[in-house]
């Protein structure tokens, strides 16, 4: 997809998601107008402030077909080949960790996260992917978990419960 | 005066307290780090890290969060010297000399330069920030929710006015702030507002970190994963003893530029849309123009370096000013830490001198230590930096990522505000990439409830009257520079057209 092409994009998707955004105020039943003595009602600063964004996206999409911005003129791709792989992985693997911290815990889910980039992708050494992937999770527990007191998730039930024996040794050693 | 020399000097002994003095030290070594890793500036540092000072009280946070800003400033002389990959974007007017300096041996005589000018833009900010700092906010007294809200719009302009943007894009990208800023409850019917698809976490709003760390956690690495690629050449450098002693000697060829660059910096830095990198630019261009040997500029000229490093440095304080004075950011870090003392309870403002005044001369007094502490550890940990440098991009990438989003969690306690995160991420690098601006998104979404609300409270208060924004003199004063930097832009084209008009009629 050529840079063009993708602004072109981008503009139909910013007035559809301004649009929404109207419409959402709109079904919400929200007051879009002026109370009398008190000024404006609940529902206009974002009604009226997305109708601005409609509006911004229309002239962009005007600016588009009469071939105004620099974008709207360039035929580059809109990710250089040789970067979409990367940039692509690096987004899902992201979207990865997420997924994993809600079903095997932050730290296994970290763990992974570790190994894939250090060793797959960076094709580091077992001892600094080791390194990596074992310091990445201590270093987290003692920052959010024992400094600041966040309880991290721990997924499922049962990878939770596996968990708790990390925080008894803990709070036996501790307190 | 006495007054300001008195708090100073309390704001001075509270920056030697332990506590403080580490997170200045800290704040310092992490700035240094940020700012020279390509790709990473101080608004990506404050935004990541910001979470973490929730372990320290307030004032040592904004002394950590401030010190990793000048830091920053410092930092980016680094790589963009050694690597000719600016290592922020503040530091792109570094690599214009800096690189061919690099190239020809004198890569020492670069960093050096960067590293005084910077100290000395430092300087000359924190002493023009502390003189008018007092005045400012106790003239800012005397602003209702009409000045407050018109000071709001008067920010909005100057993006539109001086960004040198797209402005539709730019335009959207401040509505889109305002507009996610809207989401939970309305403030003053307490209505439900905005619940996309009926989910009840979106109750809560989105917070402004969640948008911050997204773009400039998430999306500014992949947008710097996909222009570096991890392809980079770096310049060895030369430091002996006897090449630094002679590197100071040379201060005389570039002093003046960074007087210029300091105050230049200081005055741009103040404006919300300009901050650093406009300033160094244009910093830059004067110390060209003005120069005995404007040609040398380009080629590996001392003083091309020493202009734009000392006018960022001093930009980041200017920035400073009117978050701390009025309570708007000069700058998409500022911003970030102006949201910080929110969640820390404190009301940025005007008040803030007279109802926090241990923060705020804590802070100033901490700019002092800050400056110098910065400078040091930048001279003495320049090889260690360029060793650092040569970490690949696949050690460092992981590690943010994960501090991107355990730093989201960890702030508001919710894996919902993580997915935000992730899509406002990745939204936002591929907004990035066609030219829409996210720097007016993340102030737009830090100001927008401040700014809902006194344009609301003014309205209740006027019983729905909208001359009452007219009618104050500060107020009208504000609407007047906003509306007349809205029309800039037209008025400038419009003059343009009838320019090439002319010329072709001329011609003809």
């Amino acid at each position: 997809m050529t840079v063009r092409i993708a602004e072109l994009l981008m503009g139909i998707a910013t007035l559809l998601v301004s649009l929404g955004l109207m419409y959402n105020v709109y079904a919400d039943g929200l007051n879009i107008g002026w109370v009398e003595g008190r000024g404006p009602g609940a529902g206009v600063w974002p009604f009226w402030l997305s109708f601005g964004m409609a509006l911004a996206s229309l002239v962009t999409l005007l600016r588009w077909f009469r071939g105004v911005t620099p974008e709207s003129q360039s035929s580059e791709p809109y990710i250089a080949p040789d970067t979409v792989f990367l940039v692509t992985v690096s987004a899902g693997s992201i979207l990865a960790l997420l997924i994993l911290m809600n079903i095997v815990g932050t730290y296994i889910a970290l763990m992974l996260f570790m190994l894939f980039f250090v060793r797959f992708l960076g094709r580091h050494s077992w001892p600094m992917t080791a390194g990596f992937v074992l310091g990445t999770p201590i270093f987290v527990y003692l920052m959010f978990e024992v400094a600041l007191t966040k309880y991290l998730p721990k997924g499922l039930p049962i990878f939770e419960e596996g968990f708790l024996v990390i925080d008894n040794l803990r709070y036996e050693w501790f307190y | 005066m006495e007054t300001i020399l008195v708090s100073l000097g309390a704001g001075l002994l509270q920056a030697f307290e332990p506590l403080n003095l580490f997170m200045i030290f800290a704040g310092c070594l992490a700035g240094l780090f940020v700012g020279c890793m390509p790709g990473l500036g101080s608004v990506n540092g404050v935004a990541i890290l910001l979470p973490i000072t929730f372990l320290v009280p307030p004032t040592a946070a904004i002394i950590f969060l401030a010190a990793l800003y000048y830091g920053a400033m410092y930092g980016g002389a680094i790589s963009s010297i050694t690597l000719g990959i600016p290592g922020a974007s503040t530091a792109v007017a570094t690599v214009f000399d800096g690189r061919p300096m690099a190239q020809s041996g004198k890569a020492d005589q670069a960093l050096m330069a960067a590293a005084i000018a910077s100290f000395i833009g430092g300087t000359v900010s924190i002493i023009l920030f502390t003189l008018f700092a007092p005045p400012l906010a106790a003239f800012a007294l005397k602003f209702g929710p009409q000045e407050e809200f018109a000071l709001m719009l008067l920010a909005f302009a100057t993006f539109i006015g001086l960004g040198g943007d797209d402005i539709p894009k730019t335009i959207f990208s401040i509505l889109l702030g305002l507009v996610l800023a809207a989401v939970g409850f309305d403030i003053i019917s307490g209505q439900p507002r905005m619940i996309f698809f009926d989910m009840v976490e979106f109750q809560r709003g989105i917070g402004f970190l969640v948008l911050a760390i997204g773009i400039y956690g998430i999306g500014e690495m992949l947008w710097t994963l996909e222009s570096t690629a991890g392809k980079v050449q770096m310049h060895n450098v030369k430091i002996t003893w006897q090449r630094m002693k002679d590197n100071f000697r040379q201060i005389k060829d570039y002093i003046n530029s960074t007087w210029v660059g300091s105050f230049l910096g200081f005055f741009v830095g103040t404006l919300p849309a300009a901050g650093a990198t406009p300033a160094a630019l244009m910093s830059y261009g004067l110390s060209k123009t003005f120069s005995k040997d404007p040609d040398s500029f380009g080629k590996g000229n001392v003083a091309g370096v020493a202009a734009p490093e000392a006018a960022n440095n001093a930009a980041s304080t200017g920035s400073m000013l009117p978050m701390i004075t009025l309570g708007i950011p000069g700058s998409p870090t500022t911003a970030i830490l102006l949201g910080g003392m929110i969640i820390w309870g404190l009301r940025p403002g005007p008040l803030l001198f007279t109802e926090s005044p241990d923060f705020v001369w804590g802070l100033i007094g901490s700019m002092y230590v800050a400056n110098g502490v910065t400078l040091l550890l930048n001279l003495a940990l320049i090889p260690i930096f360029i060793r650092v440098l040569a970490m690949p991009f696949t050690l460092l990438t992981p590690i943010i990522f994960v501090l991107c989003v355990l730093g989201v969690f960890a702030t508001t306690d919710r894996m919902f505000d993580t997915w935000i995160m992730l899509i406002i991420g990745i939204v936002g690098y591929l907004m990035r990439k066609l030219n829409y601006p996210v720097a007016p998104a993340v102030l737009a979404i830090v100001l927008g409830p401040l700014a809902e609300r006194s344009m609301r409270q003014s309205l209740i208060g006027s019983q729905g009257d909208v001359t009452t924004f007219f009618t104050r003199p500060i107020s009208l004063v504000c609407i007047m520079i906003a509306v007349a930097l809205v029309s800039y832009p037209i008025i400038q084209k419009i003059l343009r057209k009838r320019k090439e008009r002319a010329n072709s009629v001329v011609g003809n």
